[in-house]
């Protein structure tokens, strides 16, 4: 019998969009159980939230005082003892994922399958290797439980309309003490979340200052785009880490994706090769980016952008 | 503390671009450019910097591979690390058995910290260190753009989705290294030199004693999807119009 478990990704007060993402995911293995587990300090309506999504079956609801950040030592042994009668156990490929599934993996003694890109079966699935310039089919041995993160940008959300039951469950787990939450610091932002975003723009060194980077805001506000950026602007200081796409950074999928003074570097594809439609703007016609973009502007970013901003404004009505 | 642990993996260098065999029987790494994995490199640095701040005695580099890993050994060597371990095997182990083998070597030597790259850019897992820390039963500080040293504990910054995270950890534990950590030192000729002198230990992974575990298969390797040629407009309004044709405007 196929059951799968996955792990839910909330801040405590709203569910993750990845996990609606995984449960696409997981819906795709054949005549499979999904149960979701809501390890929180108080979780009454995350659990609530994730029964709402189609193809749950059930939610297990493990409250904690714990878990009121997501800590993965901590969360792991909780994983673990529930784990018992699960064929499968995804999470979600974000830094969240990408910290605790592995933790939870050796603790179970299996190898964790990292980014599942597609489902070929139950036991059967393709991810990327080397920067998404090679992919490869991994099957995982049967009899054991299989271990995974969802590469979220593969898969749309599950539709919300279903009604799961949610079972709280007391666990039995040693709870260390040796790692201890101290805070989070987050550039608060009204724009859309890069990782869901419908459009994006990013920026890169091209644009050579913080300041300079309102360019890319302003285009982006005018767009109702969220916004990323290159390795090179990040490292330069001109954005905050949690704007960097490429295989290191976020892995986006956008309806559109606008690449402003970034020249293509594969790291940096690497994050945008699911995109709907790729613009590039750039002054050398010969960067790397062109050989992906499906529409290419060649030109100076400084004279484009304002430009373009008006003009988008322009046709969307506004001023 | 006396000894940081650092692993470091040899890869194929992140400026190659990887083809997928023709036959679809893996990638291909004939005659291609092979560097320590870019997060090791990083790893290793923060642990040169962390005892050239009298914070450390040693920093021990490992390897787990064949002969030719001695080459990338000899790099941490010359970065400045004091000795290399190379855990000796032809085939390629997964991120469980890479995990049991660090174990192994941990007992060892007891270090008091264990630093490794978050990922490795060939197979992209993001495993090793997490698991390593679950079956050491120790913290893990993943992702880490700051470490920061106190006694007996650390206070590492982590990038995460949603911005930077702090935590604090009891030592001995495992921190893996994000890109902005720290910017790896250059190896300067003498130093290549004098690190011809030192020790380099290779241990036989049939000597270790390490529970097998069930790889993954991997069957079959395909190149991804190709996009199709795009178009190159001449001016904004040329754009527009093509943003509109698609019905992103
Ligand atoms: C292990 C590893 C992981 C990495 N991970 C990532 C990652 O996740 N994401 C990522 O982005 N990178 C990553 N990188 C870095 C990557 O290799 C590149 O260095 C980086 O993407 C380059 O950023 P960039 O395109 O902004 O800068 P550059 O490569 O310097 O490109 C700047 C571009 O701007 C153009 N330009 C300059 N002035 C103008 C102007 N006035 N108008 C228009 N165009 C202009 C130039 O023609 C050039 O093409 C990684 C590297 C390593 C080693």
């Amino acid at each position: 019998m196929t059951r799968i478990l996955l792990i839910a990704e909330h801040d405590g007060t709203s569910v993750n969009p990845s996990t609606a993402k995984c449960v696409t995911c997981a819906s795709e293995i054949p005549d499979a159980e999904i149960h979701v587990a809501v390890l929180a300090k108080d979780g009454a309506s995350l659990a609530g939230e994730v029964a709402g999504l189609t193809s749950v079956d059930k939610v297990i609801q493990v409250d904690n005082p714990a878990n009121s950040y997501p800590v993965a030592a901590i969360l792991a042994p909780q994983i673990v003892a529930i784990a018992d009668g699960y064929s499968h156990i995804f999470g979600p490929s974000t830094t969240f994922g990408k910290d605790l599934m592995p933790r939870v993996a050796a603790l179970l003694g299996v190898n964790q399958i990292s980014d599942i890109m597609s489902v070929l079966g139950s036991h059967s699935f393709r991810r990327p290797i080397y920067a998404g310039n090679a992919i490869v089919t991994v099957e995982a041995p049967a009899g054991l439980p299989v271990v995974a993160t969802v590469r979220i940008a593969s898969y749309a959300s599950a539709a919300g309309g279903g009604s799961a039951s949610i079972e709280a469950a007391s666990v039995d787990a040693d709870i260390p003490g040796h790692t201890r939450f101290i805070e989070l610091r987050s550039g608060k932002s009204d724009r859309p979340d890069l990782q869901t975003a419908a459009k994006v723009v990013s920026g890169g060194r091209a644009l050579g200052s913080a300041e300079n980077f309102d360019l890319i805001y302003k285009l982006a506000d005018a767009l109702g785009a969220g916004v990323g950026a290159s390795r090179a602007a990040v490292d330069a200081g001109y954005v905050p880490n949690e704007m960097q796409v490429g295989q290191t950074g976020k892995i986006i999928a956008p309806e559109l994706y606008i690449a402003i003074g970034i020249s293509g570097a594969i790291q940096h594809l690497t994050g945008i090769k699911d995109a709907g439609t790729i613009v590039a703007i750039n002054k050398d016609g010969e960067a790397p980016i062109f050989e992906i973009a499906d529409i290419g502007l060649v030109g100076d970013l400084f004279k484009i952008v304002p430009e373009l901003e008006a003009a988008v404004g322009a046709a969307s009505g506004r001023e | 503390m006396e000894k940081i642990l650092v692993g470091l993996k040899r890869v194929v260098d992140y400026n190659v671009r990887v083809r997928v065999r023709s036959d679809g029987s893996g990638v291909e790494t004939d005659g291609v450019k092979m560097s320590i994995n870019p997060f090791d490199e990083i790893a290793l640095e923060e642990a040169l910097r962390i005892k050239e701040r009298g914070e450390a005695g040693e920093v021990i580099v490992i390897s787990i591979g064949s002969s030719d890993v001695r080459q990338q050994l000899r790099t941490g060597l010359a970065m400045g690390a004091d000795r290399a371990i190379l855990v000796e095997t032809d085939a390629q182990t997964d991120p469980l058995t890479s995990a049991r083998i660090l174990l192994e070597i941990i007992k060892r030597e007891d270090p008091g910290l264990v630093l490794l790259g978050k990922q490795a850019i060939d197979n992209d897992h993001n495993q090793t260190g997490q698991m390593l820390a679950a079956l050491w039963g120790r913290p893990q500080a993943t992702f880490a753009s700051e470490l920061v040293l106190d006694g007996d504990q650390a206070t590492v910054t982590r990038e995460v989705d949603i911005g930077l995270e702090s935590i604090e950890i009891d030592l001995p534990a495992v921190v893996t290294t994000d890109l902005r950590l720290n910017e790896p030192r250059y190896v300067k000729l003498p130093d290549i030199m004098k690190a011809k002198k030192k020790p380099l230990d290779q241990i036989p992974l049939a000597d270790l004693d390490i529970e097998a575990s069930a790889a993954l298969n991997e069957t079959a390797f395909a190149p991804p999807e190709e996009r199709q040629k795009g178009i190159i407009v001449d001016d904004v309004a040329g754009l527009v119009a093509a943003l509109q044709d698609k019905g992103l405007l």
